[in-house]
C-alpha cells in the first residue's frame, strides 16, 4: 500500500494530479482510491487530496501519515511535512517553497515546477511536472500508464492542453530520473 | 464494460439511470450535490426529467407524484435537508409508492459539518417520519457496491411498493474508486396500480389503505414482517472462529475489513459482520457468532452510537457489546485492534 497526499493552492491542479495518479493506478490493475478534502480544511484557499495505491484491497480512503507528499505551496508543506512517515518521500515545488525541511528522516526531492512549467508555456502545468517527477523517482505505476491517464485527462479539455501536459510530464520525469542516483534507492511498493 | 474511475455520487447517479430512473427532483446540499449535477445533464439524454425543486420538501413531494405514474423516481439530500424529506417518505410509505431516496450523510445535528458521518442511522432505519413504517435501507461500503445496490434499490422499491433509502456518506460520495456499471434495464411504468391519465372511467386512485382496508394494521404488519424475513443482506468476514466480532457498515465497514485483515496477520481472532441492509437489520448474521464469539464491537461515525442499539437488541444480553464511536473522524484500524486486545485481556469492561 502506498499512501499519497497531494496539496497546494486551489487552481494549481492538485486534485487533477491526484485523479490522474489514481487513474494510472487503475490502468495498472492496482486497487486505488482518491478522496478530496472538501470540508472545512479546504477553506483558506488550500486544496488537497488523498490517493491510495495497493495490490491489496483499500480499506479506509483517508490518509493520515502519507508515504509520499507532493507539496505545491508553502502552507501545504507546513501542514503536511510532519505527517510523512519516516523514510517517506516529499516532492517539493521549490518555485513556491523556499525553506528547507525540518525532517532528517525523509527523502526530499526539490523541483522548480511552477518556473519550469511557465518556461514551457503555462505555469498551470506544474502539476504534470510534479507527477512526472514522482513517477520518475518512484515507480508507483508504469510511466506509460501514468502518461495514458494524464493524456486522457487533458484531452477532455483540448489537444493543446494534452500536448503541453505530456511535455511537462516528461520534463518532470527526466528531472528526477537524473537525480535518482543521489538518493538511497528506496522503492515504495504499492 | 471496462472499469472507470468515478466519484461515488456520480456513480450512484449513473447507476440510477441504468436502473431505469427517469425523474430526479431535489435541492442541492454538500456533500450530495454531484448526484443532481450529474443527473441534470444525464436524465434529458435518456428521455428523463430533472427538476431542481424550490426546497427539499417540494423535491420529495414531486417524486411522490412521479411515483404514482409508475416511473422510477429518485431524490436525495443530506443532514438537515434529509430531515425535511421525512414527511414525504412517510406519505410514500402510507400510499405504498416506490421510490429511492439518497442520503449522502454529513455529520452532526442541526447544520452540522459537511464532513462524512453515520449519525443518520436511526432516522433512516426506524421510520424517520410519523406512523408505523420502515424504508428498506442499504449501506454500501464501496462505490461498486453502491452501484450494485442502487439497481437493487429500484427493484425492491417496486417489488414491495415501498420507499428505499440509500445511506451513503460524504466519504463514499466524494471519493473515486474503479467501478464497473451494469447494462441498462428496460423498465415499463405501467403496473396494475398506476395512474396513467389515459382511458375511460375513474381509473386508479392512490391513497393509503388506512381508509379502505379494515385489516390495515394486519396488512402493515405482514408487509414489513415479510421484508424483514426475506431481505436481510450482510457480509460476514472471518466470523467462524472470531473471538471478537466487529459490526460496521459503510465507510466504517471498509475500515473494519482492513482491521480484520491486519489482526489476522498478527494472529488475533477478529471477525466482522458488515450489514448491507440496515433495515431490515441482518439479525441472521448473528446466529452463529452470538454463540461462538466472546464479544461484539460496533464501529460507527457517530457521537453517541446509533447502530449499537440494534446490535444490543440482536445480541440480547447473550454477549457483551462494546462501542467505538469515532465521532466526526473516521475510525482507525489501530484503535480497533487495541480495543479488541483490551477486551480480550479483560482491561475493558462493557458499560451499559
Amino acid at each position: 500500500m502506498c499512501e499519497i497526499i497531494v496539496a497546494g493552492f486551489g487552481g494549481q491542479g492538485v486534485l487533477a494530479a491526484g485523479i490522474i495518479l489514481a487513474n494510472a493506478g487503475m490502468k495498472a490493475d492496482l486497487n486505488t482510491t482518491w478522496l478530496p478534502a472538501y470540508g472545512g480544511e479546504q477553506r483558506g484557499g488550500t486544496a488537497n487530496c488523498s490517493v491510495k495505491l495497493s495490490k491489496d484491497e483499500v480499506g479506509s480512503p483517508f490518509v493520515e501519515d502519507p508515504d509520499v507528499l507532493l507539496a505545491f505551496n508553502q502552507p501545504s508543506f507546513d501542514k503536511f511535512e510532519k505527517a510523512v512517515r519516516p523514510g517517506g518521500f516529499v516532492f517539493v515545488n521549490s518555485s513556491l517553497i523556499t525553506r528547507e525541511t525540518v525532517r532528517s528522516d525523509v527523502n526530499v526531492i526539490r523541483i522548480d515546477a511552477t518556473q519550469m512549467a511557465a518556461e514551457l508555456g503555462n505555469a498551470r502545468a506544474a502539476n504534470s511536472i510534479m507527477l512526472g517527477a514522482l513517477i520518475g523517482r518512484l515507480s508507483l505505476v508504469p510511466a506509460d500508464k501514468a502518461e495514458e491517464a494524464l493524456n486522457e485527462y487533458f484531452a477532455q479539455k483540448s489537444e493543446k492542453a494534452a500536448e503541453l501536459n505530456r511535455r511537462a510530464f516528461k520534463l518532470g520525469m527526466d528531472h528526477t530520473a537524473a537525480e535518482e542516483a543521489d538518493i538511497n534507492g528506496t522503492r515504495i511498493v504499492p | 464494460m471496462a472499469k472507470v474511475m468515478m466519484k461515488g455520487n456520480e456513480a450512484l447517479a449513473e447507476a440510477a439511470v441504468r436502473a431505469g430512473c427517469r425523474l430526479y427532483c431535489g435541492y442541492p446540499i454538500t456533500p450530495q450535490t454531484e448526484i443532481m449535477e450529474y443527473l441534470s445533464a444525464r436524465l434529458p439524454e435518456v428521455g428523463g426529467h430533472f427538476i431542481q425543486s424550490e426546497s427539499e420538501v417540494a423535491g420529495i413531494s414531486m417524486i411522490l407524484g412521479g411515483a404514482c405514474t409508475g416511473y422510477r423516481v429518485m431524490t436525495g439530500s443530506s443532514g438537515t435537508g434529509f430531515s425535511l424529506k421525512q414527511e414525504g417518505i412517510s406519505w410514500m410509505a402510507a400510499d405504498e409508492l416506490p421510490g429511492v431516496i439518497v442520503n449522502v450523510c454529513r455529520y452532526g445535528s442541526g447544520l452540522g459539518l459537511i464532513s462524512p458521518g453515520q449519525d443518520a442511522y436511526i432516522q433512516a432505519t426506524k421510520g424517520g417520519g410519523h406512523g408505523s413504517y420502515h424504508a428498506i435501507v442499504y449501506g454500501p461500503s464501496t462505490i461498486q457496491e453502491m452501484v450494485d445496490l442502487t439497481g437493487l434499490a429500484f427493484d425492491k422499491a417496486d417489488e414491495y411498493r415501498n420507499p428505499v433509502i440509500m445511506l451513503s456518506d460524504g466519504a463514499l460520495g466524494q471519493m473515486m474508486e474503479p467501478v464497473e456499471f451494469p447494462d441498462f434495464q428496460e423498465v415499463h411504468p405501467n403496473k396494475d396500480w398506476t395512474i396513467t391519465g389515459k382511458g375511460k372511467g375513474r381509473g386508479h386512485k392512490i391513497t393509503t389503505a388506512i381508509y379502505t382496508d379494515p385489516k390495515y394494521d394486519q396488512h402493515v404488519r405482514e408487509k414489513y414482517a415479510r421484508i424483514a424475513a426475506e431481505e436481510q443482506r450482510w457480509e460476514s468476514l472471518c466470523t467462524e472462529d472470531a473471538a471478537i466480532v466487529l459490526v460496521a457498515y459503510g465507510t466504517s465497514g471498509r475500515v473494519c475489513r482492513q482491521a480484520v485483515q491486519m489482526a489476522r496477520k498478527k494472529g488475533m481472532k477478529l471477525g466482522l459482520i458488515r450489514p448491507v441492509t440496515l433495515w431490515p437489520f441482518p439479525v441472521k448474521a448473528f446466529e452463529q457468532p452470538v454463540h461462538t464469539a466472546k464479544a461484539f464491537v460496533t464501529v460507527e461515525m457517530s457521537a453517541l452510537g446509533q447502530m449499537v442499539e440494534d446490535v444490543r437488541l440482536t445480541v440480547n444480553g447473550r454477549k457483551p457489546v462494546f462501542l467505538y464511536s469515532s465521532g466526526m473522524a473516521p475510525p482507525r484500524e489501530a484503535v480497533i485492534l487495541q480495543m479488541a486486545e483490551d477486551i480480550l485481556d479483560g482491561r475493558m469492561k462493557e458499560v451499559l
